[in-house]
């Protein structure tokens, strides 16, 4: 592996003729871009020297259909959105809309979502620096991550039958109580998954050829990491110690203890330990949340008409029925107040917010979903001038993209 | 939309306490519509002086550029503009918030990019422009982001239907001997 000398010091690409420049097309389908995104890069010789990133292959209007869907049916469509990790996209979804509602979740179900939503970090992380490994070629490394993810969705289907599109949060809730088989396999998770954590760890973190193709690789300081948006390990991979988790408490992290991983270096390798440090600090706030989970109700109770009574309620008490009947009629539902809200979540790739405009009605008049994808992908040439092609796929993972979330 | 006390539900009374972001901001632009709603403080500018107003803000610590992103109000219950923008501000030290909105009209929506001040607007005004039409005037590469090229409409806008205008039938067929 040949040094890398830092982008400043490349020649401008205007000071050469055009024609020794070569174009090289990467995407829309390539193995190693993971999912549908197109760059145009132009090389010399195996230098780049410029890339133009292109999105919108996978885009499916889903801003649009937010304004037609209420917002519990809306929530099928963020699954859809980071589907690495659907769980955090249904958590940002209803913790935006329950902000513009005004309805305080019930101390169980603050709890629940957190370790949900944590448990989507650790398999988001599990995924993105899987794939940095498998495209630097390590991967064995890749299939221990994937192997974990499998235990996770495998929560995630006791928990509410789905293993990849969960759909699980409601409006005031979620759709189904951790069961005593549920809280179950979450510890037997909590017990295994450092092990391969240690592994996963030992197998990459001094390993020779992975450092010497992520260190340096990418180098994006903290002035730049502000002033192009970044967010999450990204941002944090580069000294911005802004973690949505500590800084603006949402849930049930006020509580929690847990620690803000960040590194100074920002580069490929700085944002690998990042999320491989994250994922410990995941696990420290899973199990504190598990074994302090509160008892009472997982919903919002019934006398404020906001979440869906269960069956039992509906069938044997008369404010269920009501209830029910009001919240699934089309011109009664929530009562949505003529107001623009933005909430965000610290999701596993960054800031995660929807800015919700209600009209009175319970679509939303206007859904806008505030992607970390868009930003860290704008950033792409950015990090990538002067670099080798080799390296595109090493930047390209460890900015963790995700087309669908991309294109929306 | 213009004024909080259309809403169906009581707003959040404005805090007691001073503003040092809003004094600075009427100090330097008059008296500017501000309002709190669930804890969030909003500002509207006019969208002439909306550059001006962010520059002001980015010293002011802004220094994150969380969102810039749109609103049609074609028919939102009484509103009176067309199109609301809307920048989400962000400071990573202070961990403040900050929602400045500036309203543009047609025929033809305008308002000054802020690329210059953050390079995060540069794709999120260009999603802004494929989805709503607005131009930014300054924008050094104002491009369709997510809809191809040849797309002629402005999809978000509330007068283009769900489900297209038959774009997706008349689309261009690429053959082998063409492409």
């Amino acid at each position: 592996m040949m040094s890398i000398a830092p982008a400043e010091h490349e020649a401008h690409p205007e000071s050469r003729s055009e024609d020794y420049l070569w174009t090289l097309n990467f995407g829309p389908q390539h193995p190693a871009t993971h999912t549908t995104l197109r760059l145009v890069l132009k090389l010399e010789g195996e230098r780049v020297v410029d890339a133009d990133p292109e999105m919108g292959y996978l885009h499916s209007g889903f801003e649009k259909i937010g304004e037609h869907l209420t917002f519990n049916q809306y929530v099928t469509v963020t699954d859809r959105m980071n589907y690495i990790s659907p769980m955090a996209n249904n958590v940002a979804w209803h913790h935006a809309v329950e902000t513009l509602l005004g309805i305080e979740l019930t101390p169980r179900g603050s709890y629940i979502r957190t370790i949900i939503a944590e448990l989507a970090r650790i398999s988001d992380h599990l995924l993105c620096n899987g794939a940095v490994g498998l495209d630097t070629g390590a991967f064995t490394f890749f299939l221990y991550g994937f192997y974990q993810r499998e235990v996770i969705y495998d929560i995630f289907e006791t928990l509410c039958g789905a293993r990849f599109t969960n759909s699980y949060t409601r409006v005031g809730g979620v759709s189904q109580d951790f069961t005593p088989l549920v809280i179950e396999k979450i510890r037997s998770f909590l017990k295994t998954f450092p092990k391969t954590l240690d592994d996963m760890e030992r197998l990459l973190n001094r390993n020779r050829i992975f450092v010497d193709r992520t260190k340096g690789v990418g180098l994006l300081t903290k002035e730049e990491a502000i002033n192009r948006g970044a967010t999450g390990p990204v941002a944090r991979a580069s000294g911005v110690t802004r973690d949505l988790r500590r800084d603006e408490p949402y849930l049930a992290y006020a509580d929690l203890d847990f620690q803000v991983c960040c590194a100074s270096a920002g580069d490929c390798y700085a944002r690998y330990l990042v999320r491989m440090q994250e994922m410990r600090e995941s696990l420290k706030i899973v199990e504190q949340a598990l074994e302090n989970l509160p008892a009472g109700p997982v919903n919002v109770g019934i006398d404020q008409r906001t979440a869906l009574p269960n069956k039992k309620q509906v069938y044997s008490t008369i404010e269920g029925t009501i209830s029910h009947f009001e919240l699934a009629m089309s011109n009664r539902g929530f009562e949505v107040p003529c107001e623009e809200t933005y909430a965000a979540i610290e999701a596993p790739n960054g800031e995660l917010g929807f800015y919700i405009v209600g009209d009175g009605n319970d679509q939303a008049y206007r859904a806008r979903c505030r992607p970390p994808s868009v930003l860290h992908f704008a950033m792409f040439p950015h990090l990538i001038r002067g670099h080798t092609l080799s390296d595109v796929v090493a930047v390209l993972g460890s900015l963790n993209i995700i087309a669908a979330e991309l294109d929306r | 939309m213009s004024s909080p006390s259309d809403t169906l539900h009581e707003s959040s009374p404005a805090p007691t306490e001073a503003n040092p972001h809003r004094e600075a901001l009427e100090q330097a632009y008059g008296p500017l519509e501000y309002s709190v709603y669930r804890g969030q403080q909003r500002v509207v500018v006019p969208a002439e002086k909306s550059f001006d107003v962010l520059a002001l803000l980015k010293q002011r610590g802004f220094d994150l550029l969380v969102d810039v992103s749109c609103v049609d109000y074609l028919e939102y219950r009484g509103a009176t503009d067309r199109y609301g923008l809307i920048y989400l501000l962000a400071s990573t030290t202070s961990n403040e918030r900050l929602t400045v909105r500036a309203f543009v009209n047609d025929p033809e929506p305008a308002i000054a990019s802020v690329v210059p001040l953050w390079k995060a607007a540069n794709w999120l005004e260009r999603e802004v422009w494929d989805m709503f039409g607005i131009h930014f005037t300054g924008h050094p590469d104002l491009r369709r982001l997510v809809m191809p090229e040849a797309f002629t409409a402005h999809p978000l806008r509330k007068d283009y239907p769900l489900q297209g205008r038959g774009e997706r039938h008349n689309f261009p067929v690429i053959t082998r001997d063409h492409s």
